[in-house]
């Protein structure tokens, strides 16, 4: 950051670019290719460990694969039911 | 009997400039004397010829070969001003089936004994064409455009690369090559056009260069000649002759050449990284 850019006036359309794309593609990725077949294998079983313990709706379980250079991140999302995590 | 290294050019999306750098690339490797054969995948709507201009000298083609209908010698154009570049052109068949696995597979083993590189220039798209493109490369240059469906559609061939390629199928991991093309570094510093460092960030691919947008892209494409033999200082030239060094394995920093603007870009020139 300099001096200069702060009198020039930014336009924010590449910002725009740059997130939309990366919210498009960290879905697309996990839609396809061997890392979907691998998705779905988890999801499967991780609800089976998930329903052991609590009663958990299928579609609360969110799961995504997204690969950033040399580095894989699987991120799990679950909603619980608010009286589960009481009783936990 | 050399081991040639078969690269694909690709990009997804058509209109990027895959065969504009198939040419400059091949042209700017075979300067150097290495000896190079530049192969249209294109079935169908071949271009390569034309951008080299070597359209009118085409006999027989890559599906001639694949069938057996022409050895590879009688196919392979040899370029009019750089004696060690060859083309292999694509046929204009409307027939998509053309190319089978096992015959570009024979195609590429044999071009792999008398050249030093094979560049593969892929048709748009994700069909049969630009997966056979891909199979065999032992590297793969990704081309995009710095705008939003260029990026999208790389990462869709990424994808393919890592999956579809003889490469992957061992259980390897395809080297890939990003290639930004049509950049505007005005547009990119005032925000208006995805930077640089985004297009790496997004599509975790080291870079391999920058061509700026220029006029003299169009200009070397008109008389059918690869912009780094039609005007080597010009600013995209000296971007293709940089990524090849880059290619070749050196390791130099990426720079963004530009347009020399009189007395002052000459005196600056040294300075831009």
């Amino acid at each position: 950051m300099n001096l200069l850019s702060l009198f020039s006036k930014k336009d924010k359309s590449a910002s725009v670019a740059k997130n939309r794309l990366q919210i498009l593609l960290a879905h697309e990725r996990t839609g396809s290719g061997p890392d979907a077949t691998l998705v779905s294998k988890l999801r499967e079983d991780i609800l089976e460990v998930i329903k052991k313990h609590i009663e958990i709706d299928p579609e609360a379980v969110q799961i995504e694969m997204d690969r950033d250079g040399e580095v894989t991140t699987l991120g799990i999302d679950i909603e619980l039911p608010v009286k589960a995590s009481e009783n936990a | 009997m050399t081991d040639g290294k078969v690269i694909v050019v690709t990009s997804g999306k058509g209109g990027v400039g895959k065969t504009t750098s198939t040419a400059a690339i091949a042209s700017a490797l075979a300067k150097d004397g290495e000896r190079v054969c530049a192969v249209d995948f294109d079935v169908g709507l071949r271009n390569l010829d034309l951008i080299m201009g070597a359209e009118r000298r085409v006999v027989f083609d890559l599906v001639n070969v694949v069938r057996g209908e022409a050895s590879i010698k009688q196919a392979l154009v040899r370029d009019k001003r750089l004696d060690t570049l060859f083309l292999l052109p694509a046929s204009q068949t409307r027939d998509k089936d053309a190319l089978t696995d096992e015959g570009v597979a024979s195609v590429i083993n044999e071009l792999r004994m008398s050249f030093d590189w094979i560049i593969c220039d892929s048709p748009a798209g994700i069909e049969r064409g630009a997966t056979l493109a891909m199979r065999y490369a032992d590297a793969a240059i990704i081309v995009s455009n710095p705008e939003v469906s260029s990026v999208r559609d790389c990462d869709r061939i990424i994808g393919l690369l890592d999956a579809k390629t003889i490469v992957a199928e061992n259980g390897g991991r395809m080297p890939k090559h990003l290639l930004v093309t049509r950049f505007d570094a005005e547009r990119a510093k005032t925000g208006e056009m995805l930077a640089i460092e985004d297009m790496v960030d997004i599509l975790s691919v080291p870079l391999l260069g920058v061509i700026p947008e220029s006029k003299d892209v169009l200009k070397a494409s008109n008389v059918g000649s690869p912009v780094t033999i039609a005007n080597e200082n010009s600013a995209p030239a000296r971007a293709y002759v940089e990524a090849v060094r880059r290619l070749r394995g050196e390791d130099i920093p990426v720079t963004i050449p530009e347009d020399r603007k009189g007395i002052f870009g000459k005196l600056f020139r040294g300075r831009a990284a």
